[in-house]
């Protein structure tokens, strides 16, 4: 069998007594996986546990962590810094906090060309250039001067993109990305991130708490609640799961259809089962 | 508003609030003076005196006429430099202070720069490496610091390194036999010695000047060293640090290219504060090195009961505070890279 | 993790001063003015722990003593200056419009002036003495309260919760006094314990200049004056009333950050 370009198994995230990831394993290959759950169920956290972001005191263990082969659960902190940036990108929720308000996009976007590669400024500037034009950006000289302050949020989140695919990584986590922006932006955002990981194969792993979205974008989607995966199976069948937690998120999707309406609940016996799986 | 106008109306709303503070300070201490126990007549007239001759020396100083005219005649002579005369020198209060404030203000700025310079770098130190020893260390060096009275800790610097060690020269800012031949040309010795090619008085004044800086330097650094690992570790929490983190930067590069231009503010105005409050701890140091600045002649005026000299000098010194804190906030707005729009 | 190691040790510290300070008359070995001519500058030894200043007195009984001035004046202080700051704030936040845009002219014109140096000038011109050192102080340090108390009165304002008070017929005063202050005062405790570390400071530092209490009472910060003249060679008489000061400040200190500490636990 290949190897996966992510393999995860048996991840447990705990802080202090209590684990907030539990037992999680799954695997990612060149291919769009979801992950989703309600708030607090640990999605975000397995993506930092990825990266290695995970801030003390929490601790993060795992019968296997590997990208691409290479084992990351003993990275030294300067071989996580070559790792981050270089092989796994991230992209973060609101670029509003995500960027750094004092640098401008420029310098942000080629700043992992700077700790990666050995690059020239000329040719950083081009490579950052067309990045920021790759991700849709109508003006990127201009947009290549200002500071993250002037940038509207669909601006802001095409820079972030940018900035993180400028050192072409292998695997893209994507937290949210979003959820901090209007509506009609979302597709639009989200076409692009699927458009940037299929152009430069990559594989992607999206989080997110709309499963509409991640019907319409996943390959394959993994379904977390207090930090166990509960649920995974492909994108296309999310509709007729016969996972209870699932098709109840399912049926709470907010769309015209549904207003006014009463809200699905999982049932008592539904939860007991449920909470026995968290427990 | 038009263009002009906005940044207009805010500078003049800065000088505004200058105004009021120097004017409040300068009702305060005129309230100080007329509420005195020390009658500035009977000073004059001994307590002896008829009640002819005390009113009218009394009419003399104007202290008849109603109180607001006299508090116009003196906040009109505090704004032309007429601080009054010293009871206890005879000479105008301004004389003296002007001859007094160069002193003060050299030993400030050079503290202030060892200050600054060691507290930004402890800070630093707290926030590369956020959480062990090093960080633990700063916290305890900054909190002793912070609470260490500082005419006590000068009184045993200049026991220890001048008194048993001799590493240093002790009180006064120069020895006596240099001391009448220095000329005074801008009234900080350190440039006046060079300016005179007098290499042996010059490194004289060093020697007199390190200690009492030093002092007023661990004090300041206490205080810069918290207040900057405190911003430093408020700004580890946000999410630009995660993306940077993300792209591999390494914590040097986080602290140092990333979070550093963020705080620059935040430290310009620590640091201007601590500059203010060198100036007012300038009383104590000063007194304990005979350090010939303001806070010394205040003291000396203290002791002799002189008011105008010490109301003189209180204003200086609460004018300098007011300003460079109004100053700061100025020079902030203007810096801060996230105000630009 | 409520607990914090640097709010426990401060609050011992401050207790311990505190209980040495109201049992001093048991405590301490000998009449702090009681002078011994024949016995002076003495070093330490089995009769006198900490040694004998200029006068002969014992300076380990000075120094309990001397516990209580200090004590007393940033008690004080606390008494004036969070009541004052705290009614300016109210009322400031509560009445809103001309009245408050006034007050806070004169908070922030009364924040802008230099603390020390307007005690120092107050105190020289004004007379020394335990009230006057206190006074000084309270004036010169309410605003910070002020505008505490101002921000939480107008987040109260705005509120549901004071609007339905109102219509239940509260009004003015007894709304002020019922409902918003309850909340402020906690906010401003924290305050006082930060600031009461700087005010030992200022109060010795005045007590050094001799402005602080009047002798022959024992004050620390009168203490190291005293063993000023002596440093090089009695240097023990100076040293240990700085060392009560700083054995203070300190206990005020880290009760301050270990509030901190645990109203905002990131800042650890």
């Amino acid at each position: 069998m290949a190897e996966p370009l992510l393999a995860v198994d048996g991840l447990t995230v705990r802080f202090g007594g209590s684990s907030v990831v539990e037992d999680v394993s799954f695997s990612v290959g060149y291919e769009r996986l979801a992950i989703v759950g309600e708030s607090g169920s640990g999605k975000s956290l397995t993506a930092r546990s990825i990266l290695g972001l995970v801030p003390p005191p929490g601790q993060v263990s795992a019968r296997r962590l590997s990208l691409a082969g290479r084992d990351l659960r003993s990275l030294t902190p300067s071989e996580w810094a070559g790792v981050r940036g270089a092989e796994i990108g991230l992209v973060l929720q609101d670029p509003r906090f995500a960027l750094n308000p004092s640098h401008r996009v420029g310098r942000q976007v080629e700043e992992a060309l700077v700790l990666h590669t050995g690059l020239s400024r000329l040719e950083r500037r081009e490579r950052a250039l067309d990045m920021l034009a790759a991700v849709g950006l109508e003006r990127p000289r201009e947009v290549y001067n200002l500071f993250p302050g002037e940038l509207s949020g669909g601006m802001g989140q095409r820079v972030m993109i940018a900035a993180m695919l400028v050192a072409r990584p292998k695997l893209l986590i994507a937290d949210e990305p979003t959820s901090a922006l209007d509506e009609d932006l979302r597709r639009q955002i989200l076409c692009l991130i699927a458009e940037l990981a299929e152009k430069h194969r990559m594989g992607l792993i999206l989080i997110s708490h709309d499963l509409q979205q991640v019907a319409d974008f996943a390959d394959q989607v993994i379904v977390m609640y207090r930090g166990r995966i509960v649920d995974r199976r492909p994108a296309r069948e999310l509709a007729e799961s016969d996972n209870p937690y699932t098709s109840m998120l399912w049926n709470c999707r907010p769309s015209a259809a549904s207003y006014g309406t009463r809200l699905p609940v999982l049932n008592a016996a539904e939860r007991e089962a449920l909470d026995e799986l968290g427990a | 508003m038009r263009p002009i106008a906005k940044p207009l109306a805010g500078l003049l709303r800065w000088l505004g609030s200058i105004a009021l503070g120097l004017a409040g300070l300068i009702l305060v201490t005129f309230l100080f003076a007329h509420f005195s126990p020390i009658d500035p007549v009977i000073r004059i007239v001994g307590d002896k005196a008829t009640p002819e001759t005390y009113d009218a020396a009394k009419a003399a100083l104007g202290l008849d006429r109603p109180l607001i005219l006299q508090f116009a005649h003196y906040a009109g002579g505090v704004l032309t430099g007429d601080f009054g005369t010293a009871w206890s020198t005879g000479q105008p209060v301004g004389v003296d202070l002007a001859r007094a404030f160069p002193a003060t203000v050299e030993l400030a700025t050079i503290a202030i720069i060892i200050g600054a310079a060691a507290g930004v770098g402890l800070g630093l130190i707290a926030g590369l490496w956020p959480g062990g020893w090093r960080d633990a260390t700063v916290r305890v060096v900054s909190l002793l610091g912070y609470s260490v009275p500082i005419f006590w800790l000068g009184l045993l610097a200049l026991l220890l390194f001048y008194a048993r060690l001799h590493w240093f020269g002790g009180p006064g800012r120069q020895d006596v036999t240099y001391e009448m031949t220095t000329v005074p040309v801008t009234g900080f010795l350190l440039i006046d010695t060079l300016l005179a090619g007098d290499k042996d008085a010059f490194f004289d004044a060093i020697s007199h000047i390190c200690l009492p800086a030093l002092v007023l330097a661990f004090y300041s650094t206490a205080g810069i060293a918290r207040l900057t690992r405190a911003a430093i570790l408020e700004e580890l929490h946000k999410e630009y640090v995660t993306t940077a983190r993300a792209k591999g930067a390494s914590q040097a590069r986080i602290v140092l290219r990333h979070i550093l231009p963020n705080i620059r503010a935040t430290l310009i105005t620590v640091i201007a504060l601590a500059y203010a409050v060198l100036l007012e701890g300038a009383v104590f140091t000063e007194t304990v090195f005979a350090w010939p600045g303001i806070g010394r002649y205040l003291t000396i005026s203290l002791f002799a009961s002189d008011i105008p000299a010490i109301l003189g000098g209180t204003l200086l010194i609460g004018a300098c505070f007011i300003t460079l804190n109004s100053v700061t906030d100025l020079l902030v707005g203007g810096l801060d890279p996230r105000l630009k729009r | 993790m409520n607990r914090s190691p640097s709010l426990i040790i401060g609050a011992c510290i401050v207790g311990l001063a505190i209980l040495i300070a109201v049992f001093a008359p048991l405590i301490a070995p000998y009449d702090p003015n009681l002078q011994a001519i024949a016995d002076r500058l003495q070093p330490a030894s089995a009769l006198h722990w900490l040694g004998t200043d200029g006068f002969g007195r014992d300076l380990l009984s000075r120094l309990i003593y001397g516990a209580r001035p200090t004590l007393e004046i940033i008690s004080l202080v606390a008494l004036l200056m969070a009541p004052l700051g705290i009614a300016i704030g109210i009322v400031a936040g509560y009445y809103g419009g001309f009245v408050d845009r006034l007050l806070m002219r004169f908070t922030d014109m009364t924040m802008s002036f230099p603390r020390l140096i307007l005690s120092f000038a107050f105190v020289a011109v004004l007379g020394p003495g335990l009230l006057n050192v206190a006074l000084a102080l309270a004036l010169t340090s309410w605003p910070p309260y002020a505008r505490q108390a101002r921000v939480e009165t107008r987040a109260m304002r705005r509120s549901d919760y004071v609007a339905s008070a109102e219509m239940l017929g509260i009004r003015g005063p007894r709304l002020l006094a019922g409902h918003v202050l309850p909340l402020v005062l906690p906010l401003a405790l924290v305050r006082i314990a930060l600031d009461l570390a700087g005010m030992v400071l200022i109060a010795a530092g005045l007590g050094f200049l001799g402005l602080g209490v009047l002798p022959p009472t024992a004050e620390w910060g009168k203490m190291v004056a005293d063993g000023t003249p002596v440093i090089f060679d009695q240097w023990w008489v100076a040293a240990s009333g700085g060392g009560a000061i700083l054995v203070l400040s300190l206990g005020f200190n880290l009760m301050a950050d270990g509030l901190r500490d645990i109203l905002d636990p990131r800042h650890g």
